[in-house]
């Protein structure tokens, strides 16, 4: 059973703008996903509909058996403590730490604060972190506030991590040790989609990618394909 | 528990935007306070002008003077024309005997009693009364007229005017009052709803991320419903101050009435407290009001 299925999807925005066209994707669980493609060709606005920022203007999307063009605003938050979402740009409260940030995820769905403590501890040490817990955001490398936001977007167990370009800020060496968290998190089970533009980093990874141009999904290479055929 | 542990975040985070944007919060707050002064000034009158209408009107009589040679039938003849009036309260209709006026006017004073204490029924130029109490003053004028009409009555003395241009005149008071207030709270609560747009301009991030991981729609406009609300709090707490100890002086000063005995102040316990409540309630509303208005356009939720 596939965990995201995009039959036949439509986006056109209130501006008139046609950002998707006719998308079909499948997408299993534990899979580990690259969406590439040039600048404007619809990948965020691909992602942004499976976490019901956008809505489709047609077609079908199911998340998890869960119809998301379906879902009432004031029910959305239903679907987002089943996603983690994380940022070319972090979005990190910059008053306050690293730990602080990461909690404020299980605080406001009113958690009891030792069972916070617990799991913020445990997704910071997953993502290299734990002895930074006390550091503010502009004390912490690019690299750093990274984790931290990918230790927030996961810290509530997610079945699925969208990253829209969380490498788009970093030097490639950094980079790659983000994916190496990536990967650890895909491993332990959570699926992983990722928005990015820096085919270095696809090449080395050896995973499924989805080639978009202009909403349409234009090549869907199978784990290893890409590298393979590109040199 | 869980419901518990993010209201006390909630009201945790309210008070400390309160603080944060603590100039910002304080011109809403000066806002409310000078909204429910005159909201609580303009109430204290609109109370005390009911309560002076009420005495007057409870207290007007229409005097009905008979011929000077009535005899008895006449009098009763009079009488039950005076009953069959629309206006006129059958149990308040009082006959006042001459001679009885002639004592009253005695009593008064050592000159009249000097002047009027050897005075005969005939001799008596004063004339006999009807004391006429009537159910509605509005109608008072159309009333006296018709008694006027009956046969052996000679005069007819009433308020003349005064009575009715004092009720109307407080018609007039509580309608600008009422008017006053509303346009108030409306101006205050835009005042609210503004503060709190910035509020939440300056935490767009945090309700992003909180929007973000899944927090409810509800536990994102809760804290800045609180916040509205103890806005309207702080806000009403310099005019129930002025309301409990300025009224109360106020009455003191005054000794429950003003111009004559007839137009009596309202005693300031319990009437102040329940001011109170009511501007605090006021403060509240206004307050959450305000909010909901800048949590629903600028939410979107
Ligand atoms: N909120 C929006 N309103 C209108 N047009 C938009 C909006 N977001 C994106 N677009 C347009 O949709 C197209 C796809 O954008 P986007 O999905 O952001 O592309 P990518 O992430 O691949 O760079 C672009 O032409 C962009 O201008
Ligand atoms: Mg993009």
């Amino acid at each position: 059973m596939d965990l995201i299925r995009i039959s036949n999807v439509k986006k056109t925005y209130k501006t008139g703008t046609t950002a998707i066209y006719d998308l079909d994707l499948n997408i299993k669980k534990g899979e580990f996903v690259f969406i590439i493609g040039a600048t404007g060709c619809g990948k965020s606005t691909l992602i942004k509909m499976l976490y019901r920022e956008e809505k489709p203007t047609s077609g079908k999307i199911l998340v998890g058996g869960l119809d998301v063009g379906k879902i009432k605003d004031r029910k959305v938050y239903k679907l987002r403590r089943k996603i983690g979402v994380v940022f070319q740009n972090y979005q990190l409260l910059p008053n306050s730490t690293a730990y602080e940030n990461v909690a404020f995820a299980l605080e406001v769905l009113g958690l009891p604060k030792s069972e916070i403590h617990s799991k913020v501890m445990k997704v910071l040490d997953l993502v290299g972190l734990k002895n930074k817990a006390k550091q503010y955001p502009n004390h912490l490398s690019g690299g750093e506030q990274q984790r931290v936001a990918i230790a927030r977007a996961i810290v509530n167990g997610p079945k699925i991590l969208i990253c829209d370009e969380p490498t788009g800020n970093l030097d490639p060496k950094t980079s790659l040790e983000i994916m190496d968290v990536l990967q650890a998190i895909n491993e332990l089970g959570t699926t992983i989609i990722m928005v990015t533009h820096d085919i270095d980093i696809v090449k080395k990874l050896n995973k499924r990618v989805v080639l978009l141009d202009s909403g349409r999904i234009v090549k869907d290479y199978k784990e290893g394909e890409y590298s393979s055929e590109s040199i | 528990m869980k419901a518990f542990r993010i209201l006390g975040r909630n009201v945790r985070d309210s008070f400390k935007s309160v603080f944060r944007n603590f100039s910002l919060s304080l011109a809403s707050i000066s806002c409310i306070t000078i909204t429910l002064i005159v909201v609580a000034v303009t109430i204290i009158l609109s109370f005390n002008v009911n309560n002076f209408t009420t005495i007057i009107e409870k207290d007007v009589t229409i005097v009905a003077f008979l011929d000077v040679d009535i005899t008895q039938e006449e009098i009763d003849e009079v009488y039950d024309d005076l009953i069959v009036l629309d206006n006129v309260d059958k149990d308040n209709i009082e006959f006042k005997d001459k001679m009885d006026t002639t004592k009253d006017y005695m009593k008064s004073s050592t000159i009249f009693k000097s002047i009027m204490s050897d005075w005969t029924r005939d001799e008596n130029p004063l004339q006999d009364t009807y004391q006429i109490k009537v159910t509605d003053t509005n109608l008072i004028h159309k009333t006296a007229e018709e008694i006027e009409k009956i046969d052996h009555v000679d005069v007819v003395k009433y308020g003349e005017g005064m009575v009715e241009k004092l009720v109307s005149a407080f018609e007039v008071i509580r309608k600008i009052t009422l008017i006053i207030v509303i346009a108030l709270i409306i101006v205050t609560a835009f005042l609210i709803a503004n503060t709190i747009k910035i509020t939440i301009m300056s935490r767009k991030r945090e309700i992003e991320i909180m929007r973000l991981v899944g927090a409810s729609n509800i536990n994102i406009k809760l804290p800045f419903i609180f916040e509205g609300l103890i806005l309207g709090v702080f806000g009403s707490i310099i005019p129930m101050i002025i309301t409990i100890y300025g009224y109360s002086a106020l009455y003191a000063k005054f000794k429950g009435q003003v111009i004559s005995p007839l137009i009596k102040l309202i005693e300031p316990t319990p009437f102040v407290y329940l001011i109170s409540l009511l501007l605090i309630a006021i403060g509240m509303l206004v307050g959450m009001f305000g909010s909901s208005r800048a949590v629903k356009k600028y939410l979107k939720i």
